[in-house]
């Protein structure tokens, strides 16, 4: 573990981060630099009875010197913002075919899952040189994951997903932190982040997993549920087909479109009447309080299975 | 109006100290004079300063050793929520408003009182049950929920007392608004004849800023502490999004509230701050019309940046970027302050008195404390550094390096008046030195090792912030140096300090006209001013004239 945690080469991002940190860094040392030059100056040489003549600022030069200053800073902060707001604003969205990871946070736990079914506590593994996104939900409280290596943290509610994405570029295992206080042990709720060439995570995958992949796992979750019986291929329910709906527009009875991602897939699972598609009655019942925050990811996981083309995620159901 | 300002003399009592009015404890506890009031609150959030010191000291001292010292989790989490409940509201929001604003802004714009003297009562007594509610919760074990009482967790997982704590916040926040009101009042009516609102002090500005906040605030606070209770208590889902409600939302409506409230602390430090600078440099403040444009400016856009507190809570991230932005826009006005300040010690003739000392050190911890706000303004670094010591040692720039600073400048600036004794200004200095140092010795690890990556709110750590973790308790030990030192120093001037006479900084303002300690009605007779506030030096002109 890196001790010296100042600058980070771990990911693109960290880099961005850094160097905004840094000139800012700079440009604050300049400012206390110049209050602190001005008032010393001033203190010795406008001490009770120095011998220094004190002119009288002419009023016209007063009014420039306070214009000059105001508009001077005002520039100055909108610089900043514009340079802060232009680096978030490239890494704001994911880019597509991430891996994607599951977080289900719990006092005090991390819980992921891997794409092909591995589970793991505390601990993620990730691919340097690929995108990863984490897909994360609570169980309780409000949770917050920090990976501080990374420059990144996204806080973790309950009852909906966020997201947290990253390019690593850099391989080796960084601090993992929960960041928002969630209660007595909210300081022991650490672990570590695992980032590995991709053929080290290959193996890794390949001796950790599971017998069946999460998508699988959701498959079978699907049946013994009882969501084939409605949306299955030979269901005499009138129910919306679920092949190929992650991911892809979806038209709501009440005329709104919206695209199905993983919150959508939630939320239509446990609070079904909430969006209801167009052409379809409202008759599924709910399943909150029936289905785990971690079924739900299988169950997500098999929709997705069925309708993305994601080639990593595939890799990793490949076992 | 009028009725109101006309001369009219207490008839036998003119001349006499307002401490000599009523020696029993009945005639303090009865009391309308503001200035008794004041002494009374400066009483209460003194205590309350020294409970708050106490559970961070020893927090500081469990975070000596990665796996702490003495303590569990769970007592960890409840000294840590308490420095911060009574720090924020018990201390820091009525700090200077109501023993400076209420012993002063009466007598700086001439005014014999406030406009509802027992409103004034009425808003201490309000305080005073609030903090029983807090006292209770201290007493009953705590709460385990940090100052913020984050939902769920507050209401539905925390198990400390998160309902007395709730009653505490909820009442005081009566007691800020009854505040507010009266010292608005106060300005728009009582004002002086000839005391227009460009010759009003720029105290008074800052104390007429922070009541406008105050009253438009804080009945936010009131509403979402209620939900938490009402959550809590009747299980009504509010914001446990198991039952359709939103955890976001508190938030939302907590930093709407505690935004503003971070002004509610800082604008009447800057109040102090320009009177301090102005009599030591015997200086008129520069840019007097630009320092009241940036005090409004910043009471107003105070309320509109209150989502950079959740960049990473789940909002959008576009409002991320409008948020920021308008934490941008609320910067300027700050640094015009700062330059402002600057620029009247030019061609000053500078006394480096204790007061000016502390409002010194008020400047540059002020200055590190808005720049690292900057840091905090902008996205991609506040999603590194948000809820690590980077934002910890932030705001501890800027309410303790900033308000706290001034409120000891304030205390030493006006001891004189207030007491009509002098303090030995040689172990003042010594006091507002050891606080400069002490502090930068606590907080100014913390933004390295925030950075680093240390978490706030954490008992147990990872080992590579020990050694920050062991510099900054080392400087806390100097700050409770200079935070216990003026109880001595001070305490012993009200019995041995030598007689303050009516100005003894040769300052001016309305307040210096009168005699120290002042009598029950302020003024022998009721000022008419003739000139604007800070006439020193070369710019001195007969400003008020009493007889």
């Amino acid at each position: 573990m890196n001790p010296f945690m100042f600058v980070s080469d771990v990911s693109h991002q960290a880099v961005v981060v850094d160097r905004l940190f840094f000139v800012l860094t700079g440009i604050s040392i300049v400012v206390v630099g110049l209050v602190t030059a001005l008032v010393v100056i001033f203190g010795i040489r406008y001490r009770k009875d120095s011998p220094a003549p004190r002119p009288r600022l002419p009023r016209m030069l007063k009014n420039e010197v306070e214009a000059g200053w105001i508009s001077a800073t005002a520039f100055l902060f909108f610089f900043i913002f514009w340079w802060a707001a232009a680096s978030e604003l490239s890494a704001l969205n994911a880019p597509k075919n991430t891996l994607d990871i599951h977080i289900v946070a719990k006092q005090w736990m991390w819980h992921a899952q891997q794409p092909n079914g591995i589970r793991e506590i505390n601990e993620i593994h990730a691919p340097i040189n690929v995108p990863v996104r984490l897909v994360m939900t609570s169980q309780d409280v409000i949770h917050s994951m920090f990976l501080p290596a990374l420059r990144i943290k996204q806080d973790v509610l309950p009852g909906r997903y966020t997201y947290l994405w990253f390019n690593a570029q850099k391989a080796g295992i960084y601090h993992l932190l929960c960041a928002e206080f969630c209660g007595t042990e909210h300081s022991r709720m650490t672990g570590r982040i695992v980032l590995m060439t991709q053929p080290e995570y290959a193996r890794w995958t390949e001796t950790e997993a599971p017998t069946q992949g999460l998508a699988a796992q959701g498959e079978k979750l699907f049946r013994t549920l009882g969501c084939s019986g409605c949306h299955g291929p030979n269901a005499s329910v009138h129910a919306p087909d679920l092949n190929r709906v992650y991911g892809h527009p979806v038209h709501l009875s009440d005329g709104r479109v919206v695209t199905a991602d993983e919150a959508y897939l939630r939320d239509s699972i446990l609070q079904p009447r909430r969006d209801i598609v167009a052409g379809f009655q409202p008759l599924m019942p709910s399943f909150r309080g029936v289905v785990s925050e971690e079924d739900l990811v299988r169950l997500i996981a098999y929709l997705k299975s069925l309708s993305t083309k994601n080639v990593l995620n595939q890799q990793g159901e490949r076992q | 109006m009028t009725d109101i300002t006309i001369d009219r003399f207490p008839d036998s009592k003119t001349g006499e100290s307002y401490l000599d009015e009523g020696h029993s404890l009945a005639s303090w506890l009865t009391t309308t004079d503001h200035k008794r009031i004041a002494i009374l609150y400066a009483l209460s959030i003194t205590a309350f300063f020294f409970i708050g010191g106490f559970a961070i000291g020893l927090v500081r001292l469990e975070l000596l050793e990665p796996h702490g010292l003495f303590l569990t989790d769970e007592e960890y989490n409840r000294l840590f929520t308490m420095h911060g409940i009574i720090m924020v509201w018990f201390f820091l929001v009525p700090s200077i408003p109501t023993t400076f604003g209420n012993f002063l802004l009466p007598m700086m714009i001439g005014a014999k009182d406030v406009a509802f003297p027992r409103l004034n009562l009425m808003s201490w007594y309000l305080f005073v049950i609030g903090a029983t509610f807090t006292i209770i919760m201290i007493v009953a074990g705590g709460v385990d929920t940090g100052w913020t009482f984050y939902t769920p967790l507050s209401t539905l997982y925390a198990n400390g007392n998160v309902i007395a704590a709730a009653a505490g916040v909820f009442v005081t926040g009566f007691s800020s608004i009854a505040t507010g009101i009266n010292f608005i009042a106060t300005t728009h009516m009582l004002r002086a004849p000839g005391m227009t609102w460009t010759r009003l002090p720029l105290f008074v500005w800052s104390i007429y800023a922070v009541s406008v906040v105050m009253i438009l605030a804080t009945p936010v606070l009131a509403m979402s502490l209620l939900l938490v209770v009402v959550e809590r208590w009747f299980g009504v889902p509010i914001f446990n999004p198991n039952n359709g409600g939103d955890p976001l939302l508190f938030q939302h409506l907590f930093w709407f509230y505690s935004h503003p409230a971070v002004y509610i602390m800082i604008l009447p430090a800057m109040g102090v701050i320009s009177e301090v600078f102005a009599c030591f440099a015997r200086r008129k403040v520069f840019g007097y019309t630009a320092m009241i444009y940036s005090l409004m400016g910043i009471a107003v856009i105070g309320f509109m940046v209150w989502g950079h507190h959740m960049f990473v809570a789940g909002q959008s991230p576009y409002a991320n970027l409008v948020f920021s932005f308008l934490s941008f826009v609320v910067a300027v006005p700050s640094a015009i302050k700062v330059f402002n300040w600057v620029a009247t010690l030019y061609g000053g003739q500078i006394v480096f008195k204790a007061p000016m000392l502390y409002a010194m050190g008020f400047l540059g911890l002020f200055t590190v404390g808005g720049l690292t706000g900057l840091f905090l303004a902008s996205v991609p670094i506040d999603i590194h550094v948000t809820d690590t010591y980077f934002v910890i040692a932030h705001f501890h720039f800027i309410m303790v390096g900033g308000s706290v600073s001034a409120f000891f400048a304030a205390l030493h600036f006006w001891w004189p008046k207030i007491t009509g004794r002098l303090y030995p200004d040689y172990w003042a200095r010594f006091g507002a030195i050891t606080m400069f140092l002490g502090f930068n010795a606590t907080f100014l690890p913390q933004f390295v090792m925030g950075y680093e990556g240390m978490p706030r709110r954490y008992h147990v750590y990872p080992e590579q912030f020990q050694v920050y973790h062991v510099i900054s308790t080392s400087g806390t030990v100097l700050l409770a140096v200079a935070y216990i030192l003026p109880l001595f120093y001070l305490g012993w001037s009200l019995f041995y300090g030598d007689r303050a006479g009516r100005n003894p900084w040769h300052a001016a303002g309305l307040e210096w006209e009168a005699a120290s300690p002042p009598p029950k009605d302020n003024f022998e007779r009721t000022p008419t001013v003739t000139g604007g506030p800070y006439s020193y030096g070369e710019d001195a002109e007969p400003r008020a004239h009493t007889a």
